[in-house]
């Protein structure tokens, strides 16, 4: 199955994408991430103020049959979460890279940016699974 | 997320006789207790909303099966498994125990009578086969017991419409046959063996086919349902069937420690007919009062319940675990099995359950989950 990987956007090794707009990252988790979870059904999701870590779980997303942690992208504080989610996570499950984002974060320092892989390297990844 | 399976790890993996079929379908595959086996093929939801409304055929030949023969066959089973084996006549077939000599259980069985006294069949779960096979041996009162499982393929063929498809593809009316009964016969030359057993609390079958003839009687079955809307189901549904129906599931409600009476099984323990395996300790639990049951509940805040989680009360004392938890696809909201403590087992009773740290309120409720 082709899998929609935006070119702008960053992805961790976990399938998290991270989409940067100057100081402010939009974080979700990529289609192949939702697909190999299956329909996800409840998310958990940080309060807006919290301070989250790069490569560390700041929620967890849970399909039918399992559970999944969130790891972030990058270190900053989340000033937005989607709230649209914890009622109906079913945007998450159709459009998982645009309207299922998770959180924003306002990100501490751009550096950590070189720590994420860019769209090639992604592909190449989940071409091994 | 997934682990790839295309990795050394594949080669060690056993196979089923359909594991290219499952791969040519677009399964995804997965390491199940060893076998390289279809957790899903188009989406869990959708594969478990047909078994309940269609028919869905299932690949069980990773179960086990354990021939037990002779003119100690009988006497074997009984000292073995804790249900009436004395009772089953030709063709009959009864959910059945073996039980440790620690208090606990080695598996969970089918055991399907043959020929009466001298000829049984004991499915067994794919993840104890081994175990199961040594333990029977070991204790054998006689019988001429040999592993049959490499010989057979198994199919489950299971929902509303099953019955209409068995009748199809069978040549005779499975649908006329009573619950947990047993027919030979033959599948274009190969033999096979329906019982109408199954794991999903819907109308169907399992059927025991020659190993070399499963594909021919998988594909014969898919195309002769098309009409009646056959899908093959995955691993990921079967479990999610099996939860909404409270059905024990070895490794999960059911391990080496369970005591039977504790764990809602005591309909297929009888003391009062026969002796059998550790059968003082077993029973003597219950006669000194047990400690704890297996309930099902439901959530009263968000969260999804998983294996392993603790439950508590509302003075905060830990009161039970969690042995099964998932969103109920046909209810459409999160379900859960758990031990326990008697005081609180009572349905309507609430307690907490603890999400990763997080305290959410939950209620006994009466199980199935569904009305079947």
């Amino acid at each position: 199955m082709p899998f929609h990987i935006p070119e702008d956007y960053y992805y961790t090794k976990e399938h998290e994408w991270a989409q940067v707009d100057e100081n402010i990252v939009t974080v979700g988790i990529t289609e192949f991430a939702q697909d190999s979870l299956g329909e996800v059904v409840y998310v958990e999701l940080p309060e807006e103020g919290q301070k989250i870590t790069q490569g560390q779980t700041f929620g967890v997303i849970e399909s039918v049959k399992a559970v999944s942690d969130l790891y972030a992208p990058v270190s900053g504080t989340v000033i937005e979460i989607n709230a649209a989610l914890s009622d109906d996570p079913s945007v998450l499950n159709d459009d998982p890279v645009n309207e299922g984002w998770l959180i924003r974060i306002e990100m501490d320092t751009e550096k950590e940016l070189a720590n994420l892989m860019r769209a090639p390297d992604y592909k190449k990844l989940i071409a091994e699974k | 997320m997934t682990k790839s399976y295309r990795n050394g790890h594949y080669a060690a993996m056993k196979k089923t006789p359909l594991a290219s079929t499952h791969e040519k379908l677009g399964a995804r595959m997965v390491d199940f207790a060893g076998w390289f086996m279809p957790i899903q093929y188009t989406g869990l939801r959708e594969e478990h909303d047909n078994v309940r409304s269609n028919v869905g055929l299932f690949d069980v030949s990773h179960m086990g099966e354990v021939r037990v023969k002779g003119p100690k066959a009988l006497e074997t089973l009984e000292w073995l498994t804790t249900n009436d084996v004395s009772k089953l006549n030709d063709g009959e077939a009864q959910y059945s125990l073996l039980p440790n000599d620690q208090g606990g259980l080695v598996d969970d069985i089918i055991v399907y009578c043959l020929s009466k006294n001298s000829d049984y069949l004991v499915c067994v779960n794919a993840s104890n086969k081994d175990k199961d096979f040594a333990w029977m041996t070991k204790h054998n009162k006689g019988a001429d017991i040999t592993d049959e499982s490499d010989l057979w393929g198994q199919i489950a063929i299971q929902g509303p419409k099953a019955l209409d498809l068995c009748d199809r593809v069978f040549g005779f009316k499975v649908s006329e046959m009573k619950p947990f009964t047993l027919k030979a016969g033959t599948f274009h030359n190969h033999k096979i063996m329906v019982a109408t057993t199954g794991y999903t609390g819907e109308k169907g079958c399992e059927v025991f086919v020659d190993a070399a003839g499963t594909v021919e009687l998988w594909n014969t079955l898919l195309e002769k349902g098309q009409d009646l809307g056959v899908k093959p189901i995955g691993l990921g549904a079967r479990d999610t069937l099996r939860t909404e129906m409270k059905y024990s599931l070895y490794g999960h409600e059911i391990d080496d420690t369970t005591n039977p009476y504790e764990a809602g099984l005591g309909w297929v323990v009888k003391p009062a007919k026969k002796d059998f395996m550790n059968k003082a300790q077993i029973v003597g639990k219950k006669e000194a009062g047990l400690k704890q049951n297996l309930v099902g509940f439901k959530m009263l805040e968000k969260g999804i319940p998983r294996q392993g989680y603790s439950l508590f009360s509302f003075d905060n004392k830990e009161i039970g675990k969690v042995t099964s938890g998932t969103h109920s696809p046909t209810l459409d909201e999160p379900i859960g099995i758990a031990y326990i403590d008697v005081a609180y087992a009572k349905e309507g009773t609430e307690f907490l359950l603890d999400i990763r740290g997080r305290k959410v309120k939950a209620v006994v409720v009466k199980t199935p989950f569904i009305s079947k």
